[in-house]
């Protein structure tokens, strides 16, 4: 599908002015560019994936420029001509700025301009009355067009929709919405034409089956698909360090100084994190060391917004050495001349490595350099096999999933907010949506009755409803205040709650003063963590929590060097199943351990002696005993969120066989659980067999029974709860924050269960919580990948490869333990200390 | 092999002195006065889910029937002469004309079954009508004092609702936040009893007019008792 370069292709294509312009810059059309202008001529929908620096964005806008640049002026008002979609605002204003040159050079009568969410009224107002020829836009900003009652009008001369960094679209729930909006542009225009850019794509025919309308009943429809060569390989080391490798934990204190020496050598370089304590860490480390002064800044989604810019414009002006960041840089935007990136932590998935490496010389002929720093020795393991698989080109997305029934939802409501809808017109719409394909009439039925009346078995909001069915059989608002409501509410990103982290003093002893200095947000359950008095990283240096007050956290500087409070929050991405399945197969393949670190060589070894390794399609149980209690290890390398599931679900069953255990912890790669009763005796006198332990029937009752008292699931319905309009989070003419809703989704949920299990939000609460949090489908694939598979070890004590995990116990939460003995044990040793002081 | 089962219905009540009365804190989040044979309960909010429908929001419609639900359970169990209803019964002041035919049926029975009193809460100043018992705004019964809002400077032996207590407690790493009873030797605040009355945590400003110095428990509702814990151990938010 490569395409080839065809010498007198672009003099056809591209009109002179363009030629004359390619000419100017000294550049000529990329054969892929080309393809693209092809494709357009055709009328075809396309994908187009190309590495960054690849002139994509361009290739996907020159078939909209050519054809605005030779469309006749019009005397009557036309709506857009083309469409761009970007996950991230910045990005959109980036590429409009980027439009402009050209279109300034060539002297192009094409207006183009952005919406977002920052927008002024007045512009949207004025863009709504005399639209741009390209509008550049997010999908939360296209629902609303789509919700106005002259959508059709506005998008009447419609002709393109390009959706930018489409991947990391398609895997989210605004994805969904977005494919629900798109079979709407589609059923407006029926000659609609999509591009799909890309860099990174695991499986493209995803990419390309979401781009085009689908039929009920027939094959899958797939849009074209350009790929562009790929550029120079980036030239990807792992740090060998001078210094012991952790056996565990998070931190890369122990490479700073190499760290700090790679940035010296470089002009400009990208510190990548998993996680924003980690940046933290990092970026207070590396101050540590800058005998240099070497401008080092931090960047990560929970700083002050004004402070994020700062940083963002010193790194485009050139005058930072170092950005220490999390995914917030991970997209999109060029921001200065980075010619090194180092990925502090394991990266989890190649495809991400690639991701972020790209973010290094947006040259195609130069190697990008990417330095990788393991912060343990299962991440030395997990570096060298990313840094294998970028070698081999692998990509390693994630899929994207059915459709989620809240989105749904709120589209229905939107759809009856821009005109009165027949629902059998209005679900061929929605199938025809690639996520929705499979979706069935009385699902959707539902839905349409949960937006109505909420979808109660016991039908007492009749008179409350928000859309009605009239004798005409079309579904309509019941009043304009419900438009107004959906267009506030509009949108699936739903933020974890959060608080201000706001500087206060105290001055001589005096009362705490706050001060209006806000440092950023914390995520309301971190803050919940903390007592006052406890000292955390936050904003580049160590804070001391003094107490809440009006919603804030109120926070003082202090001169402790050393925070008390590690908050290392997990990353949110687990480990890629194919770096997984790289991990296991260099396990069980010494010949490979050459190209590791020495001393994480040394390290497998002793584990063959003390142990076995496990063979590559092998799950490795240990068990052994320790101090009066009893270890279970199983490596499974299926990434944290599955093992949590997979951690739940085994003390349920080793509570039945009355191995009495106490508490698990998970991570990426193991999973630990101790018991009082004697876990290896148990397994090898088959009470219970260890197979039978790890059968995958587990993810049926137990499983059930599991999730509906889990605290996660909890945490998905209020998502859905607020996705589908059950519960607002902005109420006209009151502004509510997530801390200020007025009633409380985990006593609605409660409520809900126990009157009615089987409520459709109910179901898209499982599945989202399936998909996300448990990662069932991932624990599932292992469970049977491993029958028959596991080898039990029995050990007399702890074995080299199973430190890591006995080490991260005490430091992180101990999920399983029973709420109420927690609560008892909380109260007696109270008593104990305070003893006549209760009032008893 | 069956499952460990913890008893479902002997939840064991903490004991609890209040101005030298002798009282019980339950863990359903009621308070039980054994001698006088009397149930207290706070801020029932029936009604919430419809309130809120009106406004758009449309939350299962089922939790006057579990509140109710619980309430009746508790009377089963104890068969009270009495049952105070401590303010803030209803979440609005029509919520009692909403009250679906089966929710009123029980309620009604309740309000018969025993002497049945609302006290006046600032949701629902005016008693509900036609469906039992007789309204006051204030009460005492021997040493002590029964209303809806809790006072600076009132006098020992209050009980009162209104501000929905909860707290936090941390152990093992992680947190839990439930409803309490905050209280010390000369007053009481109970918890809101209704399936949608959500909670504040007693470390809020609005208790430390009340519990000066934070020399209070939070006696926790746990599934089998209730807990006191000490105020100073207490997490925010």
């Amino acid at each position: 599908m490569t395409a080839q370069p065809q010498p007198a292709a672009a003099d056809r294509l591209l009109p002179g002015r363009f030629l004359d312009w390619f000419a100017r810059r000294g550049w000529a059309p990329r054969p892929h560019q080309i393809a693209m202008l092809e494709k357009a001529a055709d009328g075809r929908s396309v994908l187009l994936i190309a590495p960054t620096g690849a002139g994509k964005t361009l290739a996907g806008f020159l078939p909209s420029l050519v054809a605005l640049a030779e469309r006749p002026p019009a005397d009557t008002r036309r709506g857009p001509h083309t469409l761009y979609i970007s996950p991230l605002k910045a990005l959109a204003v980036d590429i409009a700025r980027n439009l402009e040159t050209p279109a300034r050079e060539m002297a192009l009568p094409i207006a183009i301009e952005t919406r977002t969410g920052d927008t002024p009224a007045h512009k949207r107002q004025r863009q709504r009355e005399k639209p741009p020829d390209i509008l550049l836009t997010t999908p939360e900003q296209l629902a609303l067009l789509l919700s106005l009652p002259d959508a059709d009008r506005f998008f009447g001369d419609l002709d393109t929709v390009i959706f930018d960094e489409l991947h990391a679209l398609v895997t989210t729930k605004r994805g969904d919405l977005l494919a629900l909006g798109l079979a709407r542009l589609r059923r407006l225009r029926p000659h609609l034409r999509t591009v799909g850019l890309s860099a990174t794509v695991s499986e493209p025919d995803d990419l390309r089956l979401w781009l085009v309308g689908q039929t009920a009943g027939a094959p899958a429809a797939l849009a074209d698909l350009v790929t562009a060569p790929a550029g120079a390989k980036p030239e990807i080391t792992v740090l060998d360090s001078v210094n012991r490798v952790p056996w565990a934990g998070h931190t890369t204190v122990y490479a700073t100084d190499e760290i700090y020496a790679a940035i010296k050598a470089a002009k400009m370089t990208l510190v990548f994190v998993n996680t924003r304590s980690q940046a933290e860490r990092t970026f207070a480390e590396l101050w540590r060391v800058n005998e240099d002064a070497l401008p080092i800044a931090l960047h990560h989604g929970s700083l002050e917004v004004g402070q994020r810019r700062r940083v963002e414009a010193a790194m485009a002006a050139g005058t930072l050495r170092a950005v220490v960041a999390t995914s917030t840089l991970d997209l999109g935007i060029d921001w200065g001349d980075v010619d090194l990136v180092i990925h502090v932590g394991a990266p989890k998935g190649a495809s991400r490595l690639a991701q972020r490496i790209g973010r290094a010389n947006h040259r195609l002929d130069e190697p990008s350099r990417a330095l990788l720093v393991p912060s343990n020795r299962f991440e030395a393991m997990e570096c060298r096999a990313a840094l294998e698989a970028s070698a081999a080109g692998v990509q390693d997305t994630e899929r994207p999933l059915p459709g989620a029934l809240d989105v749904l939802a709120q589209h229905v409501l939107g759809m009856a907010c821009a005109a009165p809808f027949d629902a059998v017109a209005l679900h061929d719409e929605i199938v025809s949506a690639a996520p929705y394909r499979a979706l069935d009439w009385e699902t959707f039925e539902r839905v349409v009755d949960f937006v109505a009346t909420g979808g109660y078995a016991l039908r007492a909001y009749e008179r409350y409803a928000k859309i009605r069915r009239g004798a005409d059989g079309l579904w309509r608002i019941t009043h304009p205040r419900i438009a107004q409501q959906y267009r506030l509410n509009v949108g699936t990103i739903v933020e974890a709650p959060h608080v201000k982290v706001r500087l206060a003093s105290r001055r001589g002893g005096g009362p705490l003063r706050p001060s209006a200095r806000v440092l950023g947000e914390v995520e309301e359950y971190f803050v919940e963590t903390l007592s006052p008095g406890d000292t955390f990283l936050f904003a580049g240096t160590v804070l001391r929590f003094e107490g809440m007050r009006d919603n804030d956290a109120l926070a003082t500087r202090t001169a402790d060097e050393q925070p008390k409070v590690p908050a290392y929050a997990g990353g949110k991405f687990p480990l890629s199943t194919h770096l997984a399945a790289g991990v296991r197969a260099m396990l069980a393949d010494p010949d490979k351990w050459s190209a590791l670190p020495e001393q994480v060589a040394d390290w497998l070894r002793l584990q063959g002696e003390v142990s076995v390794l496990p063979g590559g399609d092998e799950l490795l149980v240990e068990t052994f005993p320790r101090g009066n209690r009893f270890y279970m290890v199983a490596y499974s390398f299926e990434g944290r969120l599955a093992h949590q599931t997979l951690g739940m679900l085994l003390t349920r069953r080793l509570e039945r066989a009355r191995l009495s255990p106490i508490g698990f912890v998970a991570n990426d790669y193991a999973l630990a659980v101790w018991a009082l009763g004697d876990l290896g005796a148990a397994f090898a006198a088959g009470r219970p067999a260890i197979g039978a332990l790890f059968d995958a029937d587990m993810l049926g009752d137990d499983l059930e029974a599991w999730m509906a008292e889990s605290y996660l699931l909890k945490r998905s319905f209020r998502t859905c709860a607020i996705i589908s309009g059950l519960v607002e989070r902005r109420h006209p003419g009151e502004e509510k924050t997530g801390r200020q809703m007025t009633v409380s989704t985990d006593l609605v949920y409660d409520v809900l269960r126990s009157h009615e299990p089987d409520h459709i939000l109910l179901r898209a609460t499982w599945a989202d919580a399936a998909r996300g949090l448990l990662d069932i489908r991932r624990l599932s694939d292992m469970l049977s990948r491993i029958e028959g598979r596991i080898v039990h070890q029995r050990l007399d004590r702890i074995s080299p490869l199973a430190v890591p995990a006995m080490l991260e116990i005490g430091k992180e939460a101990v999920a399983g333990a029973d709420p109420d003995l927690m609560l008892r044990e909380e109260a007696d040793d109270l008593i104990r200390e305070a003893m006549g002081e209760a009032p008893a | 092999m069956t499952p460990p089962t913890r008893p479902l219905f002997c939840a064991t009540p903490a004991p609890f002195r209040l101005a030298g009365v002798a009282l019980s804190l339950l863990a359903e989040g009621a308070l039980w006065w054994a001698a006088e044979r009397t149930l207290i309960v706070a801020d029932l909010h029936l009604e919430k889910g419809s309130s809120f429908a009106r406004r758009g929001m449309l939350l299962p419609p089922y939790d006057t029937g579990a509140t109710l639900a619980r309430l009746a359970a508790l009377a089963v169990r104890l068969e009270p002469a009495r049952i105070i209803a401590l303010g803030d019964s209803f979440h609005d002041r029509r919520g009692a004309e909403r009250l679906a035919a089966a929710d009123r049926e029980t309620l009604v029975g309740l309000t018969a079954a025993a002497e049945w009193i609302w006290i006046a809460g600032n949701h629902d100043p005016e008693p509900p009508e036609g469906v039992g018992g007789w309204a006051t705004s204030e009460l005492a019964i021997g040493p002590l004092h029964v209303r809806h809002e809790p006072r600076a400077g009132a006098l020992p032996g209050e009980i009162a609702g209104h501000l929905h207590p909860a707290a936090r407690v941390a152990a093992r790493g992680r947190s839990l936040r439930r409803r309490c009873f905050a209280a010390d030797p000369h007053r009481l605040v109970l918890p809101a009893f209704g399936a949608y009355a959500g909670g504040l945590n007693v470390l809020d400003p609005a208790f430390s007019t009340l519990f000066r110095g934070r020399a209070f428990h939070a006696w926790v509702c746990g599934a089998e008792t209730v807990h006191p814990v000490a105020a100073a151990r207490l997490l925010a938010g």
